[in-house]
């Protein structure tokens, strides 16, 4: 999903930087307010963070398809602190890619922050808000939110390339189709890897912090005793 | 009556299986790429570079270069490397030092 270092026209660069800026600046807020005033989720606020460094990190092939791409590791941080700090996050690993790497870059970094950081998580916490809604399995919810905040990441790269280089024949579906076969049919599998490791991660977390999962909203204390329970 | 194991086991499982299947189509369909590239044809590409690729179809140029590239593909790697040993770091602290805390609360 990463949109290569002056490969959007600049017009563009700042259009996506001006969307992002609201939700980075918020997101910085919700940040602080979560640090200073429940000091005790720092830990799995690191833990979400650093899920997203190892993922994003993995460059895994899609078997099906014959390339490569990796995960966005957003999911966790989704759930546990919704989709405002999950971009900050997000925002934090982009720029490291950029400067060290020369992956993405830093004239792309409104564009693919608001794919990874914004687009994916906003659709993931919707998911996740609707299916604890209807009582669905937690776990189940987890892997939902992990592959929708994932798959709809590499959606979104492919629509603002479409937007940005629409076919001279045929225009903006076109193309979207081009960049939609490039990005996210190659995603499917990886995501589907990535929602079952965060829902495998969150029964660890459940089991180690439990308590922390409360203090969140995530889960009540009724349900950590009945998913303890439950892996006994 | 379904052995214990499997219960408690349940979603290590469902990962494992699903790990292998991914692996056993890679392997399978690595087999058949290989089969018919044509010499020198890179194979299992990322997609991030074919999106540059067909952007650059268009006849577009990028119009700035990034500060710093990787000399090469292997300086690249150790980087991304270096990204996901700092996560798992910090991923394995924590859940280190949860662990801990429980087992000293509890007193065996």
């Amino acid at each position: 999903m990463h949109i290569m270092e002056g490969y959007l026209p600049w017009q563009w660069c700042i259009f996506w930087y001006l969307v992002m800026a609201p939700f980075v600046i918020y997101g910085i807020y919700l940040l602080n307010k979560q640090v200073k005033e429940h000091r005790e989720t720092l830990s799995l606020l690191a833990v979400s963070g650093a899920f997203i460094f190892l993922l994003s990190s993995l460059k895994m092939p899609s078997p099906v398809v014959g390339s490569c791409s990796h995960p966005t590791g957003t999911g966790l941080s989704t759930v546990l602190f919704g989709p405002f700090i999950t971009c900050v996050l997000s925002a934090i690993v982009l720029v490291f890619q950029a400067l060290f790497m020369a992956h993405g870059g830093i004239t792309t970094l409104g564009a693919n922050d608001f794919s990874m950081g914004i687009a994916g998580p906003l659709l993931g916490y919707l998911v996740y808000r609707v299916a604890k809604k209807v009582n669905l399995n937690i776990f189940v919810n987890i892997f939902l939110v992990a592959f929708v905040a994932d798959l709809f990441t590499y959606v979104i790269t492919a629509i603002e390339l479409a937007a940005a280089f629409p076919a001279t024949h045929g225009g903006f579906l076109i193309s979207f189709e081009t960049f939609f076969a490039i990005y996210a049919v190659t995603q499917v599998p990886l995501a589907i890897v990535e929602g079952l490791l965060i829902a495998l991660v969150f029964k660890y977390i459940v089991q180690s912090r439990g308590d922390i999962l409360v203090k969140l909203k995530v889960l009540t204390p009724e349900q950590v005793t009945k998913i303890m329970e439950g892996f006994k | 009556m379904i052995p214990r194991f499997f219960i408690k086991y349940k979603l290590e499982i469902i990962f494992v299986v699903f790990i292998v299947i991914f692996a056993a189509v890679f392997l399978i369909n690595n087999a058949n790429i290989q089969a018919t590239a044509k010499p020198g044809q890179e194979t299992w590409q990322g997609s991030d570079d074919q999106g540059s690729a067909a952007i650059e179809a268009t006849g577009y140029t990028p119009w700035i270069q990034p500060i710093w590239t990787p000399p090469s593909t292997e300086v690249e790697s150790l980087l991304f490397s270096i990204q996901s040993g700092l996560g798992a770091f910090v991923i394995g602290y924590f859940f280190g030092f949860y662990r801990g805390k429980r087992d000293s609360a509890t007193p065996a």
